[in-house]
Parts: structure tokens; C-alpha cells; sequence
């Protein structure tokens, strides 16, 4: 009846000339099909990332094998290559930033959940993460011109003289003050990480039932002790994911550590000294070497720095989707 | 009140060296941001005149601007961002709208986020390896291609984030009127969600109008103008990285201008990002 009811309407013609149902199918099932096609793109991306990379990195890592790991020559001229050194930076300065980054982000969370006052939350939180919005480079010029000619003439030699005369430390800081080299490196990626830190930080910890930190309040807890024993032991898992996940942007920034590190193939004891890192390596070298080999042992070590990102980013990626689980359960 | 008892006492001192040292941190997290916010505006300022605005630039040892680095840039970001963005859209859809609860979702999601923050230098080698090294040369076309790639997954988190807030209601209105899947999610959800999905994308730009890496094997740089596509293209970044880098006074001097350029912008563009979302989001 209906059908009929439609037929005598006056916009009949206009009804018939409306897309038929098959062709709204179609349309709807192209668009599902497109938007699928770009989801799975993303995972294309990475695999291609991955395929890309290993077919670069091949020839290098046949010709030294594993050994490419553990070595530590880097010569261009007898074509020797060997990743130690790199890796050893990288992992170092991301350590001491870490060391520097986590302690002063949680401080930061802190400071934003249960101090500050409500009116300041905000613009204090944005103010923190515009710190992770300033581009690399910012940095790397930054500490290049500033902090590295402050740690130079006032950190450095005060730190040579504190600790050269005690046996493990006076090698750790050791050495002419360059102002450059692994430890400005390291600082210079503790301030980049810090806001990651302290955003991820702050958000797990007002995931903390309120309920609960009422309740130890309710027993004569200070602020201290509910944050140490009730709010950190909830939160722990989202606190780690969070620091893992600024770990995976230290180990792989490379802009910034470019400009200060030194760009020097070499494992000293010291602190001071001038290193290299992974990226720095690559961003340094790439454009200028010359011979397959160089270039394979070069995108080898962006293998190498993707693997070990990864890693540290899915770990991290895991543990916060735990706590998310929690707070949602 | 009094401390009822040394252990009290204790406790209260504890209490507040604790908040102390926590309020000491905040301070250190902004003395930093202001540092260095001073620092490039003092540096930057000394450098910036019009002329950066209109000359190309120099050879070292004489006066120029960054003109052809400006243009490059702001052609790059252009093209990253057009290749970028529509895939990005499309994917978060897919996750907010057909498959939300789907398999391929949760893997999509979660490979997304690594790509988020993957080390850009390896999207720059990744390109090297597809676009420079089997077309034998650089090219503002990789730069391009280089930046879209990470374009994406800023795009996809927003669009799937804002998308899923849109209220069932709304689409369940739309169905009931007889509108097709494809009609609701274009012309209602995106709709609802235009804010949001807007601010993703600003916040692409301004994470790649920054970026430096992903650039330096790709589009290399260039010392003369060009809008070549398939020649090798300055940018404000990469020329920033030489000039400062090098010892002439004057290329540092530009190099300072042009990093107060990109921040100022970055920021901008940011807090902007984060003003439209707090007006129009959730």
C-alpha cells in the first residue's frame, strides 16, 4: 500500500530518479572498502618500513655478519664497519636522560594532581607540553650555543674537580671540558622527554579512584604517603609505560643529539668526551657515503635503532593500555 | 596546630620536603621552556629583518634571507600534509566507524602508535630506499612523501579518537531515516567531529613543519630557488642544521632567525590546535 500510496505522489519522478538501492550498496561498499584499504596501509607502512630497511641493510650485514653488533671500527677508507660504538651511545645518553627526565616529570605529575591550584592546572600542563612541541632542532641549536658553553666553563671543570680524584667516578668525568659530548647530549634529551613524562604520568594518576586516596586521607596519611603508598603503587604500570614510551623518543631522536654529541666513533669512559649515537650516525654520514657498503652499514644501524624503538615503544604501548584496562574495568 | 609528637613532626617535615621538591620540579620544567623561549627570542630577533622575507640564501660571508627555504618548507608541508591527511581520515574511520571492534582495529591502533613516535630519521631512510635511490636523485617529492608518512599517524589517532565520541544517537537518528552507512559517516559524524578532526591536522603540521630528519636524505637542500618537484629542495630545517653548524657568522645569525620562525609558528599553530579543541570537543 505504501508502494502505491508513492506511486501517486507528485514527486514520484523525483523519487525514481533518487539512486536505486544497488547503487547505495555499491557506494557503501566502496567506502567501506577505501577506508579498510587505509587502515591496512598504516600496517603497510610499517612493514614496508621494516622490508625496506632489511633489504638496505643486507649487504652490510652479510659481509660482517653478527659481528656488526659487537664491533666497534668505523672506517670508511678500509670499509671496516661495526655498530658498538653507536649503539653504546645511544643507550647511554637515553640512560642518563632518563635518570635526569623520570624523577622531574613524576615530580611534575605530582605537582599538577595534588598541589597546584585548580586555576593554574591548565595552563601549567600546556606550558609543559609545548615543551615537547618545539621541534628537535630548536634543541639542538639551543645546546649547541647555549647550554653546551654553560656546561664548558661552569659544570664541566667543577665536575672534573669534584670527582677526579676518586677512582671509578674521576674516569666517568674525566677529560678536557668540551661542552659538547655524551653527558650535554643526555641533558639536552632530558628536557625533550620530560613532558612526555609528566603528561602520560599526570593523566594515569588522576585515573586513581578518588575513593581511595580519600581513604587513606581519612586515616592520617599526608600527601606524601597516600602518593607513595597508595596513588605510585596503583599507577605503576602506567608510570612505566609512560617512561618506556619517553625512552623509544630518546633513543631515536636525532636532531638534537646531532648537534651536540660530537659525532666521534669512539667508547670513552668519560662522560665528557665526545660520542656518537645511532641517529646521529646516519643523519651525519648518510649524504656523504660513498661505496654500497658504507651505505648498507648505515641504514644496518637504522635497522638496528628501528628493532630496538620498537621494542621499548610496544612494551610501553602494552603497559599502558593495562592500566587503561583498569581504570575502565 | 601543634605536632602532637616527633613522629608527627617527622612526618609533616617529610610531607613537606616531598611537595617542596615536587613544586621544585615543576619549576625546573618551566625554567627550561622559558629559557629557552628567551633565548630564541633575543637570538632570533637580532637576526630577523625583511630581508629574510625576500632573498635567497647566501653563500657564506654575505648577507641573504631564507626565502627559497620558506617557500621550500611551506611547499613540502603543503604536499605532505595533502597526501597525509586524506589516509589518515580514511583509516581512523575505519576504526571509529566499521570495525571498532574489530581484530584488524586493535592491531592498526596499536601498530599506529609506534608509528607515532618512530624515530623520523628512519622514515627518511625508508624513503631513500623507495623514492631517491631507485629514482637516482633527491626530490622535494620525497621530502614530501617522507613527511606524509608521518602525517598519518597523528591524523588517524585524532580522526579514530573524535570519531568515537560522537554520540551513537545521533547515527542511529540518521539510519533510522533511511540514510546509507556512507551518508552517515560523511555527513553526520564528520560533521560532529569536524573540530577535532581539524585539530589533528593542525597538529600535524605543526609536528612536521619542524622535522629535519625525515628531510636531509630526501630533499637534501638547495642553495637556489626551485619548485622543481623532482629537484633537490631547501627547507627551513635542513638549512637551519647546515647554517648552524657551520662557522660563518652570518649563516648562524639566519640560522637563529629562522628557528624563531619555526617555533613561533609551531607554537602557534599549537596552542591554536588546542584552543579550537577546547572550544568545540567534548
Amino acid at each position: 500500500m505504501a508502494e502505491l500510496t508513492l506511486a501517486q505522489d507528485t514527486r514520484f519522478t523525483a523519487v525514481r530518479k533518487a539512486p536505486s538501492l544497488r547503487r547505495i550498496a555499491r557506494v557503501d561498499a566502496f567506502f567501506r572498502a577505501l577506508t579498510r584499504a587505509s587502515a591496512l596501509a598504516v600496517l603497510g607502512v610499517l612493514g614496508g618500513v621494516m622490508l625496506a630497511l632489511a633489504i638496505g641493510a643486507f649487504p652490510a650485514l652479510k659481509a660482517f655478519g653478527f659481528e656488526f653488533l659487537w664491533t666497534h671500527t668505523w672506517n670508511p677508507v678500509t670499509e671496516k664497519f661495526g655498530a658498538l660504538a653507536p649503539i653504546y651511545g645511544t643507550v647511554v645518553t637515553s640512560a642518563i636522560a632518563m635518570a635526569f627526565a623520570v624523577p622531574i616529570g613524576v615530580g611534575i605529575a605530582i605537582f599538577l594532581t595534588e598541589i597546584c591550584p585548580r586555576a593554574l592546572r591548565r595552563p601549567i600542563g600546556i606550558a609543559i607540553e609545548l615543551l615537547a612541541g618545539i621541534p628537535s632542532i630548536i634543541y639542538g641549536i639551543w645546546g649547541l650555543f647555549v647550554l653546551a658553553p654553560v656546561l664548558q666553563r661552569g659544570v664541566q671543570p667543577f665536575l672534573i674537580d669534584l670527582f677526579g680524584p676518586v677512582p671509578v667516578l674521576g674516569a666517568v668525568f674525566a677529560g678536557p671540558p668540551y661542552g659538547i659530548g655524551m653527558l650535554t647530549a643526555a641533558l639536552i634529551l632530558a628536557i625533550m622527554v620530560l613532558p612526555f613524562i609528566a603528561a602520560i604520568t599526570r593523566d594515569v594518576f588522576e585515573q586513581v579512584p578518588a575513593v581511595l586516596k580519600e581513604a587513606a586521607f581519612g586515616l592520617g596519611c599526608t600527601t606524601r604517603e597516600v602518593i607513595r603508598g597508595v596513588v605510585i603503587p596503583y599507577a605503576r604500570v602506567g608510570v612505566i609505560g609512560g617512561c618506556m614510551l619517553a625512552l623509544g623518543r630518546a633513543l631515536g631522536e636525532t636532531m638534537a643529539v646531532t648537534f651536540v654529541i660530537g659525532n666521534a666513533h669512539k667508547i670513552h669512559a668519560s662522560l665528557l668526551g665526545p660520542g656518537t649515537t645511532i641517529s646521529a650516525t646516519i643523519a651525519n654520514e648518510f649524504t656523504e657515503a660513498v661505496g654500497d657498503l658504507y651505505t648498507a652499514s648505515l641504514i644496518a644501524l637504522g635497522l638496528i635503532l628501528f628493532v630496538i624503538t620498537f621494542l621499548v615503544l610496544a612494551a610501553a604501548r602494552l603497559m599502558l593500555a593495562r592500566i587503561a584496562r583498569k581504570a575502565g574495568a | 596546630m601543634k605536632p602532637a609528637s616527633p613522629l608527627y613532626a617527622l612526618r609533616r617535615r617529610r610531607n613537606a620536603l616531598f611537595l617542596g621538591q615536587s613544586a621544585l620540579a615543576t619549576t625546573v620544567g618551566l625554567g627550561c621552556l622559558a629559557v629557552i623561549l628567551a633565548t630564541l627570542a633575543v637570538k632570533g630577533a637580532d637576526g630577523l629583518s625583511l630581508r629574510v622575507f625576500t632573498e635567497m640564501t647566501p653563500p657564506p660571508g654575505s648577507d641573504g634571507g631564507l626565502l627559497n627555504a620558506i617557500a621550500g618548507s611551506l611547499i613540502m608541508t603543503f604536499l605532505g600534509v595533502l597526501f597525509g591527511t586524506p589516509l589518515g581520515i580514511f583509516a581512523g574511520t575505519y576504526m571509529a566507524e566499521y570495525g571498532r571492534h574489530d581484530r584488524t582495529t586493535a592491531v592498526v591502533r596499536f601498530v599506529n602508535d609506534i608509528l607515532l613516535s618512530a624515530p623520523s630519521i628512519v622514515v627518511g631512510l625508508f624513503v631513500y630506499e623507495v623514492m631517491v635511490a631507485t629514482l637516482g636523485h633527491f626530490s622535494g617529492l620525497a621530502g614530501a612523501v617522507a613527511l606524509a608518512i608521518i602525517v598519518v599517524p597523528v591524523v588517524v589517532r585524532t580522526t579514530e579518537d573524535m570519531l568515537v565520541l560522537v554520540p551513537d544517537p545521533l547515527r542511529e537518528a540518521a539510519t533510522a531515516l533511511g540514510a546509507p552507512r556512507w551518508h552517515v559517516i560523511s555527513r553526520i559524524a564528520y560533521r560532529a567531529a569536524k573540530a577535532g578532526i581539524i585539530t589533528g591536522v593542525m597538529l600535524a603540521v605543526a609536528r612536521i613543519s619542524g622535522e629535519t630528519a625525515p628531510l636531509l636524505f630526501t630533499a637534501l637542500n638547495n642553495q637556489f630557488w626551485s619548485a622543481d618537484l623532482n629537484a633537490p629542495m631547501a627547507s627551513l630545517p635542513v638549512t637551519i642544521f647546515q647554517f648552524a653548524m657551520s662557522p660563518y657568522e652570518d649563516w648562524r645569525r639566519l640560522a637563529w632567525a629562522g628557528a624563531l620562525l619555526i617555533t613561533a609558528a609551531v607554537l602557534i599553530l599549537s596552542v591554536a590546535a588546542r584552543a579550537l579543541n577546547a572550544r568545540k570537543g567534548p
